[in-house]
């Protein structure tokens, strides 16, 4: 009993982990290339699965379909808002584009309000039943979630490593000024980052609205969480975002069943001020002086 | 930023002038709706003064400011309810507490610098706010905070709309002359050297981490006081008055008004409150135009109103000095620099 | 005045400044020169408490500074400018030079609040020290124009006011005279021998030979993070390895 139970924390904290380590990834992609801490992803999440809702209540399409659209919708989104918010103030101060980030996850959030209303929403998805694996009872949307995670991190490893825009994000986001000098369009690579890291956040939303319900603030923790694991695993790090979230999910999960599920939410959060604390540079940072 | 005649007798006769406005208005008008709408613009002013500090002068964005808020409420909150201490005392003790949670913080988060530090302190609110919503046993948690008991001074009662106007004016206009004296001062000019550089700043002897700390304390003491007026006004709380949502909302208002500027958080405030208490209508809207807002105000007007008012003054007055000196204009002096042609 | 003791920086696997020893001393006009990537910035970066030296010691009037930060080296006068000229760009001149000399002042926040007599004197005690090392430098009318509209060669004299407001001891100059004309080089020149006379010790690193010929006291060269020579400008100027580490540069050791 007590190790089913224990294994069922991990598969959980893994599912935990896919989501976050998703949107993590998003994010991180954004800061690597644009230095910007994408306060908005959070709820760019929330509009994707959203869109998945609408999708299938609204023109009873089916569920992977209804993930195909809300994601091509989010790419598309997520690029507009890189040319006519974040593009032209690149080069005022930070503080103007995190400002501007504010407002881009106010405004979501408003319009999802008004346009959806404040109610929760149950997604139902095509993968309600349990299955039994290896003597655990888990539902097959969880297991959907962790695999499809694992698909789309090799998807976009193969993208980045692989092709020619890939790499182009990849040299980008390590070397900016050799970037340049090589010749590399960086607001092309902006651009496409942008619409990347939103479909991400589209995809992982969609995945996990079946599990926990849709509602406008669906997006705010996960954001938090996901800036803790970039802060913790090295803002721009992709390798950094993917082990900080399935570590944090892990975590959550564990001492959420052992410890006190009451305090868990903040079991993120202390984790950051313990770190950030003993070492101010994050955990994977590269040395400043 | 500069000492300048006209900026300083408008800025002596504003502090007198505005404060016999604002004290006549309890006289002119018994409306508690309206007066309402002053006192929480007073109240927030405070608070978003606080956050011009460590923002608008020293560069530092932070965004737990609310959770100080938070802090300083429901200090107030329990000393007053369950410990049954007087006003005065429990205003200090509030304050006081905030600004040592706020030094502690500091202490650990302004190692962190520029996007790091602001993510930190997201954190750090969202913390206050979790501990506050969970610690029911302390905070009562979301059931609320209720029944805070009138302020009362010596024998003094502030039991009316009005009485409670006037006292928290009170620590409006104190804090107007605070922060006057602290921003025209050098501490004032170390922190926007701050702002404005850091590595120049600490190249020039100063300690650029003892400075942040010190705005960042003081701006937290602001956040505290504000929260503490507002417990005693509103003499209920819940966990939600630390919420993230609210430090977005100072942070709107600073924009709006101007940030760095002495003036900024005030006009901010008031003209956003009161944009929204009319647009009441628009209730509903009022979110879907907060975010564009904040967006085109950072594209186009990033310095606020106040501040684009200042800068416009400032060129006329320079546009003005090199006139009467006759001093050739900077391009063309360039342009002998690069050995270009010139004809003058 | 200041001696470097087998300084190093590395960066990674990357050797910026090897085992250096040098010594400035009080009074004189020390020039560091080598080709580019030489390391002669990171070299002022070990000696100002920009960079800390991954080995060796630093010391000031005898007392060690190894590992001292940029502030604390200000305040036991040592000074600097910077290659790419930096000033505070949102601010007037005279307050940025005011800011320069706040180090000197001990007044807080309450001092600030109050306005103690201690604060008020320290105030006035800043503005007369810009308005004086303005003077110095040459530019007293500058004094309430904002930095972003005075041109490269004027911010280049603020940001040298800017070290002296500090009221340093020992200033460093970071390629004072990169991109201004004949002129303005010999007005510098004077300027840095104006500062000698005036009791201070100046080092300053410098592409422009004709100019550091004729100023400097003693010279250091390095070539990629050693100390190849080190002498008299005379003696420099005859040194072979010297020469042999500028051949297929811009530059030509010969004074002329």
């Amino acid at each position: 009993m007590e190790v089913e139970l224990f294994f069922q924390q991990i598969v959980n904290g893994l599912v935990l982990g896919s989501v976050y380590s998703l949107v993590a990834l998003g994010i991180t992609l954004i800061y690597g290339i644009m230095q910007l801490p994408n306060f908005a992803h959070g709820h760019l999440y929330m509009l994707g699965a959203y869109l998945t809702l609408f999708m299938m209540t609204m023109y009873g399409f089916h569920y992977w379909p209804a993930i195909l659209v809300s994601v091509a919708v989010l790419v598309l989104i997520g690029m507009l808002l890189e040319r006519l918010v974040f593009r032209p103030l690149h080069n005022a101060p930070h503080i103007n584009s995190m400002i501007a980030a504010v407002g881009v996850m106010l405004f979501i959030e408003a319009l999802a309000r008004k346009m959806w209303g404040s109610d929760y929403h149950r997604l139902d998805s095509p993968y309600e039943d349990a299955i039994s694996l290896f003597g655990l009872t888990i539902t097959q949307q969880r297991l959907i979630i962790i695999i499809a995670a694992i698909v789309l991190m090799i998807g976009l490893n193969l993208f980045l490593k692989r092709t020619v825009i890939g790499s182009t994000i990849e040299a980008m986001a390590q070397n900016r000024e050799g970037a340049f000098l090589v010749g590399i369009n960086a607001n092309k690579v902006s651009l496409l980052t942008f619409g990347i890291a939103s479909g991400l956040a589209a995809a992982a939303a969609s995945l996990a609205a079946p599990i926990n319900l849709v509602y406008p603030s669906m997006g705010a923790m996960v954001n938090l969480k996901a800036f803790v694991i970039i802060v913790l695993g090295g803002m721009g790090s992709i390798p950094g975002a993917v082990l900080g979230g399935y570590i944090l999910g892990l975590a959550e999960s564990i001492s959420g069943t052992y410890i006190n599920s009451e305090y868990k939410d903040l079991a993120a959060f202390v984790i950051l001020v313990l770190i950030l604390t003993l070492k101010p540079t994050g955990l994977f940072a590269k040395e400043a002086r | 930023m500069k000492k300048n005649p006209v900026h300083n007798r408008v800025s002596k006769l504003a502090v007198p002038v505005l404060t016999l406005i604002a004290a006549a208005i309890p006289l002119l008008t018994s409306n508690t709706y309206y007066l309402d709408i002053f006192i929480k613009v007073f109240i927030w002013t405070i608070a978003v003064s606080g956050m011009n500090i460590i923002a608008g002068y020293t560069g530092q964005l932070s965004l737990a400011h609310a959770g100080f808020f938070g802090i300083g409420a429901y200090a107030l909150g329990l000393l007053m309810t369950k410990a049954e201490m007087p006003f005065l005392p429990s205003l200090a003790i509030a304050v006081v507490l905030t600004g040592l949670v706020g030094s502690v913080v500091g202490v650990i988060s302004l190692r962190l610098k520029g996007h790091y530090f602001a993510i930190f302190s997201l954190c750090v609110g969202v913390i206050i706010l979790l501990i506050i919503e969970k610690w029911e046993s302390l905070t009562e948690g979301v059931r609320g905070l209720l029944g805070i008991p009138i302020p009362k001074i010596g024998s003094l009662e502030f039991a009316t709309i009005s009485a409670q106007y006037y006292l928290i004016l009170f620590f409006l206009i104190l804090t107007l002359l605070v922060n006057r004296r602290v921003i025209h001062s050098l501490v004032g000019r170390t922190f926007l050297s701050i702002r404005n550089s850091e590595e120049l700043a600490e190249a020039l002897g100063i300690n650029v981490m003892q400075s942040k700390i010190l705005a960042f304390v003081y701006s937290t003491v602001l956040a505290g006081l504000a929260g503490a007026l507002y417990a005693g006004y509103i003499r209920f709380l819940g966990p939600d008055i630390a919420n993230v949502e609210h430090t977005f909302d100072m942070l709107l208002y600073l924009l709006v008004g101007g940030i760095s500027t002495l003036w900024g958080p005030l006009v901010g405030t008031a003209l956003v409150t009161v944009l929204m208490q009319w647009l009441q209508s628009w209730q509903e809207y009022r979110m879907i135009i907060f975010g564009p807002i904040l967006v085109i105000l950072v594209m186009f007007l990033p310095y606020g109103i106040i501040g684009a008012f200042v800068r416009r003054k400032m060129k006329r007055q320079w546009e003005q000095e090199m006139q009467e000196n006759s001093i050739e204009r900077p391009g063309m002096r360039d342009q002998r620099l690069a050995g270009g042609e010139l004809d003058a | 005045m200041l001696k470097a003791e087998r300084l190093t920086k590395r960066f990674g696997g990357n050797t910026a400044v090897n085992a250096v020893d040098f010594t400035i001393n009080q009074g004189e006009i020390t020039a560091i020169i080598g080709p580019n990537g030489a390391g002669k910035t990171t070299f002022f970066h070990l000696i100002s408490g920009f960079h800390r030296p991954t080995s060796g010691r630093l010391l000031l009037e005898g007392k060690d500074v190894t590992k001292k930060p940029p502030y604390h080296m200000a305040k036991i006068g040592v000074a600097r400018t910077f290659q790419t000229t930096k000033l505070f760009a949102e601010a007037a001149v005279i307050d940025n030079l005011m800011i320069g000399h706040r180090l000197r002042t001990r007044s807080g926040f309450w001092d600030a609040v109050i306005r103690t007599r201690r604060y008020r004197t320290e105030e006035e005690k800043c503005r007369e020290k810009a308005l004086q090392v303005l003077e110095f430098v040459g530019a007293s009318d500058l004094a309430n124009r904002p930095v972003a509209s005075i041109p490269q060669e004027a911010q280049k004299r603020v940001a040298i006011a800017l070290a002296l407001s500090t009221d340093p001891k020992l200033v460093l100059l970071d390629e004072p005279a990169a991109g201004i004309n004949a002129d303005e080089t010999n007005g510098l020149a004077d300027l840095i021998k104006k500062m000698k006379q005036a009791g201070l010790t100046v080092c300053i690193i410098e592409h422009k030979m004709q100019m550091i010929m004729n100023l400097a006291d003693r010279i250091m060269v390095l070539n990629q993070g050693t100390k190849i020579a080190e002498g008299a400008p005379e003696e420099i100027s005859r040194n072979e390895s010297v020469i042999e580490a500028y051949l297929g540069g811009a530059h030509h050791a010969q004074a002329r």
